[in-house]
């Protein structure tokens, strides 16, 4: 096997991608969760210098730079910011049984490098190989939005599925045009900021950010 | 007509429809009760007058248009043929006389309320006017749709009342079902070329199946709009509901759009006509006219009386076209001709009869606020000048010579009673049994106007308020007159309007009856020849007035002078009181008994020990529970089963599109 060193660094980076979308699926305490996803923005932006790098595609830098400042940077910090004046900093949210959750989120990923073999023996990129993980960790970030209960972990998810179709965009294609992504990024950050709104809203109308109160929304 | 302006008859229909939309703007723009009713009514009748010339002209002159609007590559075709011109002189006579109506019977509507209804009024015309003129099917849609709109919108302008809203949602519900079956038939037409102009239609030779396919798609769609049985449901529902130049309206002008589709769809577009879709017609035809009639019998709102009535008269021309359609299959043409014209004919009457007495109800509407005939009475002497213009429209709806409902009744039977010879036994057979039914119908239909004269206008006021009533102003006046006018000359001078109906019948079925008709000079209308049938109006009517005058001149000279006046033999009826005579449901009742069977009746009947005695009897449509009930059960059932999906936790609808993502991800693999 002679694989050069970059695309290897490359394939470490979407195992650890992967490894970290298992770790939020399982992450009870609301602090972590918001790490993990920092740390997850940070291997993203990573692995796309690293992308941009071998295949000297320069539009991916900015990517990865404005990957770096979005996801790594200032979504954690207003996510951060919010837990502090919610004040559940220290939240731990009551969940179904994570190993159930554990086994549905392994079949998905066989389901989802089942999905993406036909695809990847047609791409022609370095990256090709990677088309499963991200995948897998759209996913699985979608698994998690619907087994929370809690608000700030399926915005948590929400984002974190962004960042699976982000590294799916690179490995397939090596990214999208960059006013796509600019697009992508300013919805993300504009979306972020009315979700924030609205935290403060729910909770003034429900005392509390557990989404079953508002199934009393229901009409009958 | 129009030629010496350099102007194409469908230039003219074409500014006459943007003057409509003009002036509805105009009217929404300046929300002012006084110049809407002052101006803008008057205006449109003139605009209608216009049209109406500009339909006779287009008879004989066929003119096309492509109007550079719509969607990109897919501009609007406009056409005028002898068939559209036909309808939309139908279209711009009648309106004259609504228009015209209505300046007066808005007078006292708030501004803003008045305003949207002008609007919606010119729009609903301009609508109909492009569905005359459509020749493709994108454009036929548009206006159709518009015109299904608008007139919804006018249904419901009094919608603070539950029960407009609930007719309304009925009619608009039927009206969009209809809709979507013509659609299907206008893409079956096309076959399968993507071309969706009328043109190209033509050209197309459909499969006898898919030829039948479009035919039945055709008549269920645009019989949703005429009211054909199943379809009627609508109709008794949202006349009532609407104002009554808008029932008018509705009535006599927007149930010929159906004509004109049926009439268009099967014999210019379709290249094939089969013989029992005549059938299928005929019969549909003679149940909608029977049903109609048998329950416009038994109502005591008056309006709702006369939508029944509607829904006889749509029957009768259903059975027109039927007609035509056998004949036409067989290659009789000379009787096609002759039973085409006969529908016509009636669609043309039907347009100004049935406006005029849904004019008229509006004006009893407008001065007592009654609709229910019990109520009303004795109004001949409050409001001589409305009874005499109604005692012509009823006369002509009961199918009465002189007047204009006799001819086409009397040429449709004419059609029947010449038929023998048809190359089916059965279908001889048949045919007689049906005019049998078409002749019980006209008589009913006679029996139902001497109930919805006599009990609003003869006799004595049934309730207080009548009495303080008064007569008609002079708007209203003019614009039933312009129908009684209309009435009065198609009843007395057919000839010259069968020579302008060759035109059409030559169009659709290659044969016209002028020849024939005209033969013993314009005085005498013989349909085919002079030994079987022959029939001189003009005549008819000096012979009734002649003969009417010498009567009274007799009875005045031999009689007025041995009257004597002296006190009443009473009897035992010291005095005479409104409540002794004839009420509506005592006049309906012989045909409620009759026809027992074929309505729900529901009757409370005092008890004798009863000191407050209460009779109270309603009739139902039995048709609502075969054809509407099952449907709306299994739509409730659907309905909320579909419901549970609706969960109200976030977390099962992101498992919605979970899943969904999922299934469509596996399907594409």
């Amino acid at each position: 096997m002679n694989i050069p060193f970059t695309a290897q660094l490359i394939n470490m980076c979407a195992a650890l991608l992967l490894l970290i979308a298992f770790a939020m699926l399982s992450q009870r305490r609301i602090l972590s969760l918001i790490n993990l996803f920092a740390l997850q923005g940070l291997i993203l932006s990573f692995s796309t210098a690293v992308v941009a790098y071998t295949t000297s595609q320069h539009h991916l830098y900015t990517s990865a730079a404005l990957t770096l400042l979005l996801k790594v940077i200032v979504l954690p910090l207003i996510l951060h910011r919010l837990i502090r004046k919610l004040n559940i900093k220290w939240d731990v949210e009551t969940m179904f049984n994570i190993p159930t959750i554990m086994l549905i989120g392994l079949a998905l990923v066989v389901f989802a490098f089942n999905l993406a073999a036909p695809i990847s023996q047609m791409a022609g990129t370095v990256t090709k190989s990677t088309l499963g993980i991200a995948m897998a960790s759209v996913l699985l970030s979608f698994l998690m939005m619907i087994t929370r209960s809690k608000a700030v972990p399926q915005v948590v998810g929400f984002l974190a599925m962004e960042n699976g179709l982000f590294f799916a965009a690179t490995s397939a294609t090596y990214g999208m045009p960059l006013v796509v992504e600019l697009g992508i990024a300013l919805d993300v950050l504009v979306g972020m900021f009315i979700l924030g709104i609205f935290f403060f809203q729910i909770r003034v109308a429900f005392d509390s950010l557990d989404l079953k109160h508002m199934e009393k929304l229901k009409e009958d | 007509m129009f030629d010496q302006f350099g102007l194409l008859p469908i230039d003219v229909a074409l500014g006459v429809v943007v003057a409509w939309l003009v002036l509805g703007i105009a009217g929404l723009l300046l929300q002012n009760t006084r110049i809407i009713t002052q101006f803008i009514f008057p205006a449109g009748a003139l605009c209608s007058l216009v049209l109406a010339a500009a339909g006779l002209a287009g008879l004989s002159e066929t003119s096309v248009a492509i109007l550079p609007l719509g969607l990109p590559d897919l501009p609007f075709h406009l056409r005028m043929d002898a068939l559209s011109s036909f309808f939309l002189l139908l279209l711009g006579g009648a309106s004259v006389g609504i228009s015209l109506f209505s300046a007066g019977y808005f007078r006292s509507m708030a501004d803003d309320a008045l305003a949207l209804l002008s609007l919606e009024y010119h729009v609903f015309m301009a609508a109909m006017a492009l569905v005359f003129m459509a020749d493709d099917a994108y454009m036929f849609m548009v206006a159709w749709e518009s015109m299904a709109l608008s007139s919804y919108l006018l249904v419901t302008t009094d919608h603070e009342q539950g029960e407009v809203r609930r007719a309304g949602f009925l009619y608009l519900l039927i009206a969009h079902v209809g809709a979507i079956a013509i659609l299907m038939g206008f893409g079956v037409m096309q076959g399968g070329q993507g071309d969706y102009t009328f043109d190209s239609m033509r050209h197309t030779h459909l499969s006898t199946f898919w030829a039948t396919v479009t035919f039945l798609l055709a008549l269920f769609g645009f019989g949703a709009k005429a009211g054909v049985l199943p379809l009627h449901a609508w109709l008794p529902e949202a006349h009532p509901a609407a104002p009554s130049p808008v029932s008018a309206m509705m009535s006599g002008i927007m149930l010929k759009t159906a004509v004109y589709g049926i009439l268009r769809v099967s014999f210019d577009l379709l290249d094939t006509q089969l013989w029992w879709w005549g059938v299928l017609a005929l019969t549909l035809g003679l149940l909608t006219a029977l049903f109609g009639v048998i329950f416009a019998a038994v109502q005591s709102d008056m309006k709702r009386l006369l939508a029944y009535s509607s829904i006889e008269n749509i029957g009768i021309i259903l059975v027109g076209i039927g007609l035509t359609l056998i004949f036409h299959a067989f290659h009789k043409d000379a009787l096609a001709a002759l039973a085409l014209t006969a529908t016509l004919y009636h669609a043309l009457n039907h347009a100004f009869m049935k406006s005029l007495l849904f004019l008229g109800t509006g004006s009893v509407l407008h001065a007592t606020g009654e609709r229910q005939l019990g109520k009303l009475g004795g109004l001949i002497h409050k409001m001589p000048k409305l009874a005499l213009l109604m005692l012509v429209g009823t006369l002509a709806i009961a199918g009465l010579p002189p007047l204009n409902g006799f001819v086409s009744e009397w040429l449709l039977l004419q059609a029947f009673l010449l038929s023998p010879g048809l190359p089916q036994p059965y279908l001889n057979m048949l045919v007689p049994l049906a005019a049998a039914a078409l002749a019980l119908a006209a008589a009913l239909a006679g029996y139902v106007m001497v109930k919805f004269y006599g009990v609003i206008f003869l006799g004595q006021p049934r309730d207080e308020k009548i009495i303080e009533v008064h007569d008609i102003g002079i708007w209203e006046r003019i614009g039933m007159l312009c129908m009684v006018v209309a009435c009065i000359a198609l009843g007395v001078f057919p000839t010259f309007i069968i020579l302008q109906l060759d035109l059409v019948t030559e169009m659709l079925v290659h044969h016209a009856l002028g020849g024939s008709a005209l033969q013993h000079g314009w005085l005498m209308l013989t349909p085919i020849q002079a030994e079987r049938a022959s029939y001189g109006p003009l005549i008819l009517l000096c012979i009734i007035v002649i003969g009417g005058l010498a009567t009274s001149l007799v009875v005045k000279k031999f009689y007025h002078g041995r009257l004597r006046r002296g006190p009443a033999w009473d009897c035992g009826f010291p005095a005479q009181t409104a409540r002794m005579q004839d009420t509506a449901e005592g006049f309906g009742q012989p045909i409620r008994q009759i026809f027992e069977w074929f309505m729900g009746v529901v009757r409370q009947m005092p008890t004798p020990f009863d000191l407050h005695p209460h009779f109270h009897s309603e009739t139902h449509d039995l048709l609502w529970n075969i054809f509407y009930a099952p449907i709306k059960r299994v739509n409730e059932m659907v309905g909320s089963q579909v419901g549970k999906l609706q969960h109200g936790r976030i977390h099962v609808y992101l498992l919605y599109s979970f899943v969904t993502l999922l299934a469509l991800l596996a399907f594409i693999q």
